[in-house]
């Protein structure tokens, strides 16, 4: 009996106030779903709580124009670049990182996490200069070089976190079975903490998907990123609301798909690898 | 864990050096460069000294940005931080609840920012938003772009919005670490609610709260995409955070001086929270 025994949080009333605030969590968002339906005449004429004539048209638009749907090629693309880059670069780090004491090894990890804390904005202008000097301005990778300033700290402590998890005599035993280090690592190590590395994986590919200044400032036409093309649609073609309430719920989608797989790991991977 | 010492670990490290220093090192270099240089166009500059520095330390737009970010980062927290925790203690805690609270509650955190700025810039439209409209249907004067309070309240309930769901999920973490014989033995000493909470699960909790506390408070200071798309720093200035007016300085008006100058002087501000940050982190893994 003794271990059905628990505290019920807060009284029978508890699943309420989840509720609530999921509510309000999705009143915006469902705002947006809505709009995204509507005909731009429905949308500024009358005020309705659902879409009175559904239509795809805003959907059909962003299909059919290059310069919208290049957007999220672009996008998808240096998210890729990016989230590759900086896990295969954290990885021996992290590992570095989590077995061995070396020379400079605690600053190294302040400077890194400095460079998780620093504003884009401050990085905005040299970040231009620097790219425009190699001329790398409105590519791919320079987006996802410049994404790397936040994402490469962020893949070294989430994977050092699952890293540290593993016990040493694995890597021991190995090394006494005659395993070179590089064979070890890819054979042995990293399918024991493959699920670091997916949720590693995802956390760039957020943080990439998420930011705006550096991904605006460093492209111009062919490198534009989703989210920069809809600011421009708001300031320039009279307000195609529609539109733009569709393009929002696209970018949206890619982030709800793979929640769930990352649901239990979210807490730690915003922790950056300490929960 | 024991560790062992080995300079040749730096080897294993060498490719986010190189990386790392390529996007962040090189880059702030050329920040300092310019901060101490005047120019008059043509790639010609001289020697500025301090001009700068002295400049935006003087300057009273620096000083009014500055203060609007400690005053939202210090709203933000005051809000977010006990809302959380309230809402980490009634999430359920086993069965069919616990993924889909989980998932609907990290949605808004995986919504690119500037599409945040845009859902509330719609959501809170007296034309055609849902909020805006209810409230001047009920005969409340909310317009958030010609009302620097209205503004206000809009850009913190957005972060609320946005961010809340941070400091739940990390609090949750902390609380399903607790082990049932905690509560077993809070039972039988019939404990009150307060007290479990004060004396089991606060003290359990302590660290994630650290990392919520630290984390939204250098993510609430360096904010910039969504009040951008919804205010745009405005109505008049009242919601020019520093990352704003820094970003019009430097990419719209091209002061390379003033805008290096600035970065400099944010950019050490941020250093030293770091620092904190760092030192109250790893403190405490060393305390486990």
């Amino acid at each position: 009996m003794a271990r059905t025994i628990k505290y019920k949080p807060a009284g029978n009333l508890s699943w309420l106030v989840s509720t609530i605030y999921i509510i309000f969590l999705l009143l915006p968002i469902y705002w947006l779903v809505n709009m995204s339906f509507k005909e731009n005449s429905e949308i500024t004429g009358a005020f309705s709580l659902w879409p009175q004539n559904p239509t795809l048209r805003n959907y059909m638009v962003i299909f059919t124009d290059p310069s919208w749907y290049n957007g999220y090629i672009n996008s998808i693309i240096y998210v890729a670049l990016n989230t590759t880059i900086s896990v295969l670069a954290a990885l021996p780090a992290a590992y570095a990182f989590s077995r061995y004491r070396f020379l400079g090894d605690k600053h190294l990890f302040f400077w890194l996490l400095t460079n998780r804390m620093a504003p884009p904005a401050v990085f905005a202008l040299p970040f231009f200069q620097l790219y425009s000097a190699f001329g790398l301005i409105d590519t791919h990778i320079a987006v996802a070089l410049a994404h790397c300033l936040f994402n490469v700290p962020l893949a070294v402590w989430i994977l050092e976190g699952f890293m540290s998890g593993v016990p040493k005599e694995i890597d021991e035993t190995a090394y006494i079975d005659g395993y070179s280090f590089p064979r070890f690592f890819v054979k042995i190590f990293m399918p024991l903490i493959a699920s670091g590395i997916g949720v590693a994986a995802f956390f760039c590919f957020m943080f990439s998907w998420v930011e705006l200044l550096l991904a605006r400032t460093l492209t111009t036409t062919a490198a534009k990123p989703i989210s920069a093309i809809m600011t421009r649609t708001v300031s320039a073609s009279g307000m195609d609301w529609g539109v733009l309430a569709a393009a929002g719920v696209l970018t949206i989608v890619p982030g709800a798909l793979v929640i769930y797989f990352v649901r239990n790991y979210i807490a730690k991977g915003f922790a950056l690898g300490r929960v | 864990m024991e560790k062992t010492w080995n300079n040749k670990a730096w080897f294993l490290v060498l490719p986010v050096l190189l990386l790392v220093a390529f996007s962040a090192a090189i880059p702030l270099m050329t920040v300092v460069n310019y901060s101490v240089q005047d120019t008059f166009g043509n790639n010609a500059f001289f020697w500025a000294g301090t001009d700068w520095f002295d400049d935006i330390l003087h300057s009273a737009r620096f000083w009014e940005a500055l203060q609007r970010n400690l005053l939202f980062s210090f709203i933000i927290l005051a809000i977010e931080i006990p809302l959380g925790i309230f809402i980490a203690l009634n999430m359920p805690k086993k069965g069919i609840g616990v993924p889909v609270c989980l998932v609907l509650m990290a949605l808004p955190l995986l919504i690119p920012w500037n599409v945040v700025g845009t859902i509330w810039q719609v959501f809170g439209r007296v034309d055609i938003g849902l909020l805006g409209h209810t409230l001047a249907a009920l005969g409340i004067d909310y317009n958030y772009v010609r009302d620097p309070l209205d503004a206000w309240i809009t850009v913190v309930v957005m972060d609320v919005w946005h961010w809340t769901s941070l400091v739940v999920l990390l609090c949750y973490a902390g609380l399903v670490s607790i082990p049932d014989a905690y509560y077993q033995a809070a039972k039988i000493d019939g404990a009150s609610r307060w007290s479990v909470f004060r004396y089991i699960q606060l003290p359990k909790m302590k660290r994630v709260l650290l990392i919520a506390v630290l984390l939204r408070f250098m993510d609430s200071f360096m904010i910039y995409t969504e009040p951008f798309v919804v205010t745009g720093g405005g109505p008049g200035n009242s919601t020019t955070f520093l990352s704003i007016d820094l970003v019009k300085t430097a990419v719209g008006q091209f002061d390379l001086g003033p805008a290096a100058a600035m970065s400099i002087v944010y950019f050490l501000i941020i250093l030293l929270l770091s620092w904190i940050f760092y030192t109250v982190m790893t403190s405490s893994d060393a305390d486990n």
